[in-house]
């Protein structure tokens, strides 16, 4: 319980004041614009817009600069900002089959139609300090932007030849090799912004939260289920990255309309075959969607995303990943900072009764005539 | 439905031009604005505002449909004095944007104005946005590995 404090203005005052010049530090360091940091640390932003659970990556890179690079914190402002904007319109499904990829590699197939691209990634890097990047900024980034690789150069042909890259879990579909999503567009869309969760949740719901879950905590959970804390044998079927178009339907035109581009992170992943005696075994899906490129927390989703759907699959619920109302009511970042924080705050009266009954107690304790305890 | 949607003739060439006003530089609808012989005259019927678009997705790419999240995006709708109504829908905060782009659609399902606006503006933002995406792609492309599984000396 808390009590209401007054006072302390001038003291809070002037610890923002603090804060504001933590925030800047050495004034004789140029101070970052927005725009350095949306384009500079573009992995934060992707990562706030898409636990922040708004694409605006002007607003994420702010929230960023004005968090001094607490990610947590920045995703809470962006909520807080969400918060006040009318929504104008629901998007139709995006079509990540249609997206203009610039990454996709599949763990399954080594020679999967349309190529393994490779995109800007951190994968086959030494994982050294590079100082050249702590040298005065006269390098040029954008120095070569390299020759194809020789030895798949018709390869490379080929991929920009082919327009859409087919999703390598419709490859395996064409085969029946693994279960087959659904769509039923008759079925209205929980909307965990509007509707408190509440379980048992559908996927819907599930994946709503899991975008917006922590990285950190998901990326643990999906880690346990790989070491045995759930049944789970999966392969990354593919991860693709890169920019879908987002359509609307205004009301005032009826007709469908591209608003502009977001860029997405995308994971299948393809779990063990299951089968039962009415079902031959077949490979079983995970999924995984962020904004921008947030390429770990798309896979962990998508690991926590199958391991939520043991119940469905008739698996046996032993595991935290398994466990829906263990992960849903823990994996968001800002309500689970606002409830671990909420410690720091006043806590005077309650933690008083709290003296009162510890110190009762413990006169009682001494007060016992059992001989050899001694007083405290 | 504002009753102009069947000016320009099926929906399609307008979705075309409403998506490519979208997605153009905000510069070069400042400047095709700018080099109107005479702009017409409009009222704001409903001036830029600021909100989120719901984005949807679906689960596994192609089932059941779910809300990934929201996205900035600025609407704006005009009349010219014509009477036509032009609506712009358009990524970001981007007041100006929405407006440029609600004016030029409502030109642009005006006859008179289609043609120019289409071969001044129209016309040379799609082969702007089709190069960047090829140079883009072209790009990405040189990333393009073939993995070979060696043969372990097992036999």
């Amino acid at each position: 319980m808390y009590v209401a404090v007054k006072g302390g203005e001038q003291a809070i005052d002037n610890a923002h004041r603090l804060l504001a010049e933590a925030r800047r530090g050495d004034p004789a360091v140029p101070e970052l614009t927005i725009e350095q940091i949306a384009q500079q640390l573009g992995i934060a932003v992707d990562r706030v817009m898409t636990e922040g659970s708004l694409y605006d990556r002007t607003l994420a890179a702010l929230a960023i600069k004005q968090a001094r690079g607490d990610i947590t914190e920045a995703v809470f402002l962006l909520r807080a900002y969400r918060t006040t904007l009318p929504r104008l319109a629901v998007s139709e499904p995006i079509d990540t089959a249609v997206m203009t990829v610039q990454r996709r590699i599949s763990a399954t197939f080594k020679d999967v139609p349309g190529g393994q691209i490779l995109g800007p990634t951190f994968d086959y890097s030494h994982r050294l300090l590079d100082f050249s990047l702590a040298a005065a900024a006269t390098v040029d980034a954008a120095a070569s932007p390299a020759e194809p690789a020789s030895a798949s150069a018709e390869r490379t042909d080929a991929a920009t030849a082919t327009g859409p890259t087919p999703r390598v879990t419709d490859i395996l579909n064409a085969e029946g090799l693994i279960e087959v999503e659904t769509a039923d567009d008759t079925q209205p869309v929980g909307d965990i912004t509007r509707q408190p969760l509440t379980f048992p949740a559908d996927r819907d719901v599930r994946l709503q939260s899991l975008t917006r879950g922590d990285e950190g905590f998901l990326l643990a959970l999906g880690y346990s289920s790989q070491r045995g804390y759930g049944k789970s044998h999966p392969f990354a079927g593919e991860i693709r990255m890169g920019t879908v178009a987002v359509e609307i339907i205004p009301e005032e035109l009826g007709f469908a309309i591209d608003i502009g581009d977001i860029a997405v992170t995308e994971c299948q992943m393809i779990n063990q075959f299951q089968g039962s005696k009415t079902q031959p075994a077949q490979f079983t899906r995970g999924y995984g969607l962020t904004f921008g490129h947030c390429e770990r927390k798309a896979m962990a989703m998508a690991l926590v995303d199958r391991a939520l759907r043991a119940e469905a699959l008739g698996e046996d619920v032993t595991a935290p990943a398994q466990d829906a109302e263990f992960v849903l009511s823990h994996c968001d970042a800002v309500e689970a900072s606002g409830f671990v924080e909420h410690l720091k705050l006043p806590h005077y009266v309650d933690f008083q009764s709290e003296l009162v009954t510890v110190r009762t107690l413990r006169q009682a304790f001494s007060d016992r005539e059992i001989p050899g305890v001694p007083d405290v | 439905m504002d009753g102009n949607a069947t000016a320009a003739g099926a929906t399609a060439p307008r979705q075309r031009w409403i998506s490519i006003l979208a997605r153009a530089p905000l510069e070069r609808l400042e400047t095709a604005w700018q080099a109107l012989p005479a702009p017409p005259g409009f009222i704001a019927l409903r001036r830029p505002e600021i909100g989120a678009t719901l984005v949807r997705a679906r689960a596994g790419g192609s089932g059941q449909r779910f809300n990934l999240g929201e996205m900035t995006v600025t609407r704006c709708t005009i009349r010219l004095e014509s009477g036509l109504v032009g609506h712009g829908y358009v990524a970001g905060r981007q007041p100006r944007h929405a407006e440029l782009a609600a004016l030029f659609d409502a030109l642009l399902q005006d006859p008179a104005w289609h043609d120019a606006i289409d071969a001044a503006l129209i016309e040379p933002t799609a082969q702007l946005l089709a190069a960047q995406r090829q140079q883009q792609e072209a790009k990405t492309a040189t990333s393009t590995v073939t993995f070979f599984t060696m043969v372990r000396g097992e036999d």
